[in-house]
């Protein structure tokens, strides 16, 4: 079994608040793995690090067996082209339509034509379910649900290694919430060839039972727990027990 | 007195001590606004979506303030020296007034409230809603691609519109003093001509893109600095205004100073 990402030792200081504490545990490849635990526990904080954004006190993390602390910036720049992140929100450009969007990233950094381009984006709109009537309109004009296709669209345009979701269901209704469960699981079944690592970061304790391969429990800067989803839901340390509770 | 004079230098203490760190991000700021854009690759289309932007904001506004300060402006100058018959200095009076001050400062003042503000709230808005962060995650550099192409533009665009200003406000100028008021437009083109040279010109484009540097670095630098929700863009805007136009109005004194130094 091999490692997508790698924590050795991973220690992060803000000042003289230990976010997060020897972190020290490893993301399989090809599987889907969650990061879990109370706001506050230091989950974005990891998030940040394995793409590079912040950088580690002590420790060292390892993404595709590459430590970004050793490149310079136009190769940690070149390298995030692995990743594919799905923010909270969309976080999609407001000034472009849905259809540009996708298109983004593939007028960034490849040689496709503008045709090749455009129906790689069409594929990809659709890929993820998007209504066709959606793909010239603006962000603003189409709802929550679909804007997180168009987000899903964009970050997987560069065909990456490794998805990043941030908090994908938090403050959906139930409904939604389940389609970008699927959304998550269909996602990276069809890009299984790749493989595709998916590291998804939530406190949302039904859906990550329901779609992870790995679950990771956060708490105070520490791993309590990384385990198989089985093995996790069968945990008896007391503070999963609590946060199981606490969710359910 | 001693103790107030002491609580005010405390005062002064704090407020130093607390915009040092500001001073010292937009220094960075600033700096690496400037190395981005010798970079690659060149972002034409962006560059000109912000001139065409900033014509489409400000340049009905700049007519409007123009036309009527140069027609005010000949008005005043005339009531004033008609009791003495030298009614026929009103052209040049209004036109080097125009040229090197009103016209490069007026815009600055436009562009402030129109442009540098637009810049805080749009960047600003992209950043609380990690529009920002989904750049540099793709590996796009933010300030490259939404700082450079905005400071460019506005360097460029804000001579333009000046010289727009020196131009409406001249005609204005002209059409108040020559044919309402009655001024002989042979004498008021002749006395034009004999104060008038070119360096006025320069000084007056000159002042002009420097106050456009200084409007969209300020601008877009509050837009990245925004933090929290709506109301820190809404922060960032109003910072982006009042600084933009105090700078505007500090650096003419200065600009004039070295401007009279270096042209004579
Ligand atoms: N840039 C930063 N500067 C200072 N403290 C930070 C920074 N980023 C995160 N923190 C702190 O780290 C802790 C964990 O934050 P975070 O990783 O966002 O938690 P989570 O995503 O699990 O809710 C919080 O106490 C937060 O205040
Ligand atoms: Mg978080």
């Amino acid at each position: 079994m091999s490692y997508a990402i790698e924590f050795n030792h991973l220690t992060k200081r803000f000042g003289n608040h230990t976010v997060l504490d020897d972190l020290n545990f490893n993301i399989h490849e090809g599987k889907i793995t969650t990061i879990l635990g109370f706001s506050g526990a230091g989950k974005s904080t990891v998030l940040k690090h394995i793409l590079g954004i912040y950088h580690p006190t002590e420790g060292q993390v390892k993404v595709l067996g590459q430590d970004m602390e050793k490149m310079n910036e136009g190769q940690i720049r070149e390298f995030r082209t692995n990743f594919g992140m799905v923010f909270q929100y969309a976080a999609l450009f407001d000034s472009m339509t849905n259809f540009e969007n996708v298109a983004f990233p593939m007028k960034e950094f490849t040689n496709y034509t503008k045709e090749e381009i455009e129906e790689k984006a069409i594929g990809l709109m659709k890929q993820v379910g998007l209504d066709e009537f959606a793909f010239h309109k603006l962000p603003s004009e189409i709802s929550g649900g679909m804007r997180k296709r168009v987000g899903l669209a964009r970050a997987l345009a560069l065909q990456p290694k490794v998805m990043l979701y941030d908090e994908p269901t938090t403050g959906l209704d139930p409904i939604t919430t389940h389609m970008v469960d699927d959304l998550i699981t269909s996602t990276h079944n069809h890009n299984a060839h790749l493989p595709m690592t998916s590291v998804i970061i939530s406190h949302d304790i039904a859906a990550t039972l329901r779609i992870s391969d790995y679950v990771a429990f956060l708490e105070k800067g520490k791993t309590v727990v990384h385990a198989p989803v089985e093995e996790f839901r069968k945990s008896d340390h007391p503070v999963i027990k609590k946060f199981i509770e606490l969710s359910t | 007195m001693i103790k107030l004079l002491k609580s005010s230098i405390e005062w002064l203490g704090r407020w130093v001590m607390s915009i040092t760190p500001a001073l010292g991000r937009f220094t960075l700021y600033a700096i690496s606004n400037f190395q981005w854009f010798f970079r690659p690759p060149v972002r034409k289309r962006l560059f000109f979506e912000q001139m065409v932007f900033m014509g489409n904001k400000s340049l009905f506004i700049v007519f409007l303030t123009s036309s009527f300060s140069g027609a005010v402006f000949a008005y005043q100058i005339y009531l004033g020296f008609t009791a003495f018959s030298v009614d026929s200095f009103v052209g040049p009076i209004v036109a080097i007034a125009v040229v090197k001050e009103l016209a490069p400062v007026f815009t600055g003042l436009v562009v402030a409230g129109r442009c540098g503000a637009a810049m805080a709230a749009q960047i600003g808005s992209m950043k609380v809603t990690e529009q920002i962060d989904a750049l540099e995650v793709m590996g796009v550099n933010s300030i490259q691609y939404l700082g450079v192409p905005r400071v460019f533009a506005t360097v460029v665009t804000m001579p333009m519109l000046t010289g727009v200003f020196m131009l409406v406000a001249n005609a204005g100028s002209w059409l108040v003093g020559v044919k309402l008021l009655g001024i002989d437009e042979a004498i008021y083109f002749a006395k034009l001509g004999d104060f008038m040279n070119l360096n006025m010109l320069v000084e007056g484009l000159i002042k002009a893109a420097v106050f456009g540097y200084l409007i969209s670095i300020i601008g877009t630098y509050q837009g990245f600095a925004v933090k929290g929700g709506a109301e820190g863009v809404g922060k960032g805007t109003n910072m982006a205004v009042v600084w933009g136009m105090i700078i505007v109005l500090i650096m003419d004194f200065f600009l004039t100073a070295i401007l009279a130094k270096v042209l004579g």
